[in-house]
């Protein structure tokens, strides 16, 4: 009897943590969400575009011109610069994605840009559409005026763009760049080979710059600030300083893919306003509050006391599912809420097939603690299977599903995996709780259902 | 015990039910949505009243962008659905319908989708068919992977697969009927409620299914293998199971509701859709597959 109410009091701290990260971690509930630790201010609900506004493109990569195994490099690599572009227009939380053509997904390679925030199509579709820049600029002649900014511990920062001028040489002359290691330090190093234009300007450039630095400019932003060591003729240059590999490796893919490596051309666009992603927004937690109530109501009607530990157990689901969907995190988009607010409806379907179980066991002349104990077994087949096949058809859908159907099948899975839980855990470790009650007419007529009364037939 | 004995009585409802559902779908037919054809849909609503959508129409024509259709929707709002846009004529298109700066229409929604991507989508949604279909057979194989008598288990899975037809036809023919009347259309969600609805309404079948086969099983040793009265067996069963299947999808149905009548206009049609699903796969359960069984039974010992 005291481990049980040992375990049953854990599981209410436990679900009592879980409801005070829901509500610390999400700005609209919490009014000092300001003085938040970092930890609950990096999960709020992560909405998708149909509820927070913004934009979805959807561009098709023109790969008829690269050899078959350099698509997936390629389709990163368009990635990386699509996505360095959109920071540098400070989208907040951006999705950018690949989608690989295949028996699915068709023929076409894509590239699927999320713009939570930006309801300017015409914007965000100059935005990406601009072809990236790799540039090379040289030191700024001295005596020229250097814009400088004094911060906040009164240090004088420099201004690195007043430092340096263009030159001519830029991406376009790039033939490509690889990844070497210095034979003496082994330090990782950056080779670039220049086509014909790019190495006589780069020889220019070196003779003219000895002991200067030169800066390599990458959509506009300093990417690394070499020092010329020495006039260089044949076209080579090798950047050396205090990379790690990975950095190294990070550079000499931008540096390849300076400039968008495959024709992009936008085939599909949505934008949804923030007003009609607010309304849906409060439509569907309006939902999701009646449909809760409604079940509540269901219950205690219909199953008394076992009805009441099912309500508890449904509210620790629901805190449960929010908490996960915050943790993942989960993109919640309006298909995906009414996975959730379905996977409720589930979840309850757990607990009455356990209640019907103990109400037939009762009528088979059971005392109420056998009923309970005998009930939960026996149910726990129908559980499994019943919550089997809607586990297949939300497998399925997440894998080959777009965006919209993914945000459906996966909230709808994972309220269906917490739900098996909770009935099975919870309700048994309440339910057991409660069955110790004195047994006579008003207790069994308590853990009864419906029209019956819980006599024996 | 009464759904076995009036059992013609059910099985014709469910036959006129979904004669009426398919001559519906033949008659109204589906409007397939942007999602699958391609195209383009514009909501703007208008800081003042709504112009005439004549005069709207006229000026639309001048763009060179097709024919377009115009929905009314909100008190100031219209959605006009067009074929796919690029962003030049996306903005010509906005210029126009503000009738340049007379009367601002705000645009709230925008969605443009190239023939390449609706192509790719219809064939996704079709191997997701297939696969949820596939998946669902095997789970009903599975599930009567036991020899039962009197009837073999395969004569179960067909009866399982006849009642998802019955739970997956009604909801689709209810659907052209919304289609046809309320502008409802068949896009990517209308896929999914259908998936769902099969998922949802096989599970049901299976549990009423597996309790016939328990209590025929007990039957048999308590009566050492001698005839049993399948019949009684399968209304036993069916009282048995009546509650829970009623308070189960009852519980999902409340919420469906809620979603239906509250929940994001987007996914109305959707949960309209599942409601139907929910309601009939329970209704198939109970009153289609197990008298089908009993039918199946009698016409055996007929031979």
């Amino acid at each position: 009897m005291w481990k049980k109410i040992i375990l049953a009091l854990t599981i209410l701290i436990f679900s009592g943590a879980v409801a005070l990260f829901v509500f610390k971690s999400e700005p609209k509930l919490n009014k000092n969400f300001e003085t938040e630790s970092s930890f609950f201010k990096n999960r709020p609900f992560r909405l998708g575009l149909d509820l927070s506004g913004g934009s979805h493109l959807t561009y098709k990569a023109d790969i008829s011109l690269i050899s078959p195994d350099q698509v997936g490099d390629s389709m990163n690599a368009l990635r990386d610069v699509i996505e360095r572009r959109i920071n540098i227009f400070g989208v907040s939380e951006p999705v950018v994605q690949v989608q690989h053509s295949g028996f699915v997904s068709g023929a076409d390679e894509q590239l699927i840009v999320d713009l939570p925030g930006v309801t300017d199509v015409k914007k965000a579709v100059d935005m990406i559409g601009k072809t990236p820049l790799l540039e090379f600029k040289i030191q700024a002649p001295e005596g020229t005026p250097q814009k400088a900014t004094v911060d906040e511990n009164g240090q004088v920062v420099l201004n690195l763009d007043s430092q340096f001028v263009s030159t001519d040489l830029t991406g376009r002359y790039l033939k490509r760049a690889t990844l070497e290691f210095d034979s003496n330090t082994r330090e990782p190093v950056i080779s670039l080979q220049f086509d014909d234009t790019g190495t006589k300007l780069f020889a220019q450039i070196t003779k003219e710059n000895i002991g200067k630095m030169v800066a390599i400019y990458l959509d506009g932003a300093p990417l690394s600030t070499p020092v010329v060591r020495e006039e260089i003729p044949n076209g080579q240059a090798v950047i050396s300083g205090s990379f790690t590999p990975v950095e190294a490796k990070e550079l000499v893919r931008s540096l390849n893919y300076g400039a968008l490596p495959v024709p992009i051309s936008l085939v599909s666009t949505q934008t949804i306003g923030a007003s009609l992603g607010d309304s849906a927004t409060s439509a569907g937690v309006k939902a999701g509050i009646i449909g809760f109530a409604l079940i509540a109501l269901f219950l205690i009607l219909w199953y008394r006391l076992p009805g009441l530990v099912g309500i508890l157990s449904l509210s620790i689901f629901v805190l449960i599912v929010l908490a996960i969907f915050k943790l993942i995190p989960v993109t919640l988009t309006t298909a995906g809420i009414a996975g959730f607010i379905i996977s409720m409806g589930i979840a309850v379907d757990a607990n009455v097939l356990i209640f019907e179980r103990i109400k037939e066991e009762l009528h088979a002349g059971r005392n109420i603690i056998d009923a309970v104990s005998t009930g939960f077994a026996r149910a726990w087949t129908s559980i499994r299977d019943s919550n089997f096949s809607t586990l297949i058809t939300a497998t399925i859908l997440f894998w080959f599903g777009t965006s919209l159907i993914k945000g459906f099948a996966l909230t709808l899975g994972i309220g269906v995996l917490v739900s098996m839980l909770s009935a099975v855990i919870m309700s048994k470790v309440f339910l057991s709780l409660l069955s110790f009650m004195k047994e006579n007419k008003f207790s069994r007529f308590m853990f009864s259902s419906g029209l019956s009364s819980g006599k024996i037939k | 015990m009464f759904i076995v004995k009036y059992k013609k009585i059910f099985l014709s409802i469910s036959a006129v039910l979904i004669t009426l559902s398919i001559i519906s779908m033949l008659y109204f037919g589906f409007d397939v949505g942007i999602d699958f054809k391609g195209g383009a849909l514009t909501e703007v609503v208008y800081e003042n009243e709504r112009p005439d959508k004549e005069n709207l129409i006229l000026k639309i024509k001048d763009l060179n962008i097709g024919s377009v259709l115009f929905q009314p929707t909100g008190e100031k709002g219209y959605i006009v659905k067009s074929r796919d846009l690029n962003e030049d004529e996306h903005a010509l298109l906005l210029q126009t319908l503000s009738g340049n700066d007379e009367n601002v229409a705000k645009e709230v929604n925008f969605n443009s989708i190239g023939p390449s991507v609706g192509a790719e989508l219809t064939r996704k949604a079709i191997i997701s068919v297939v696969l949820v279909s596939l998946a669902i057979i095997c789970f009903i194989a599975f599930a009567f992977r036991k020899v039962s008598k009197p009837i073999s288990s395969w004569k179960y899975g067909l009866i399982a697969i006849a009642a998802l037809l019955h739970d997956v036809i009604i909801p689709s023919g209810i659907f052209a009927l919304l289609s046809h009347f309320f502008g409802a259309e068949l896009d990517t969600l209308f896929v999914v409620a259908i998936l769902t609805i099969l998922g949802l309404s096989v599970s049901d079948t299976i549990v009423i299914f597996d309790r016939i086969r328990e209590n025929s099983k007990n039957e048999k040793e308590k009566h050492e293998n001698k005839e049993i009265d399948f019949k009684s067996i399968v209304g036993n069963s069916l009282d048995q199971s009546f509650a829970r299947s009623i308070a189960t999808s009852m519980t999902v149905i409340l919420v469906l509701l809620s979603l239906v009548f509250f929940g994001p206009e987007s996914t109305k049609y959707f949960a309209l859709m599942l409601t139907a699903g929910m309601f009939f796969g329970t209704y198939s359960s109970l009153f289609l597959a197990s008298p089908l069984l009993v039918l199946v039974e009698e016409h055996q010992k007929k031979k």
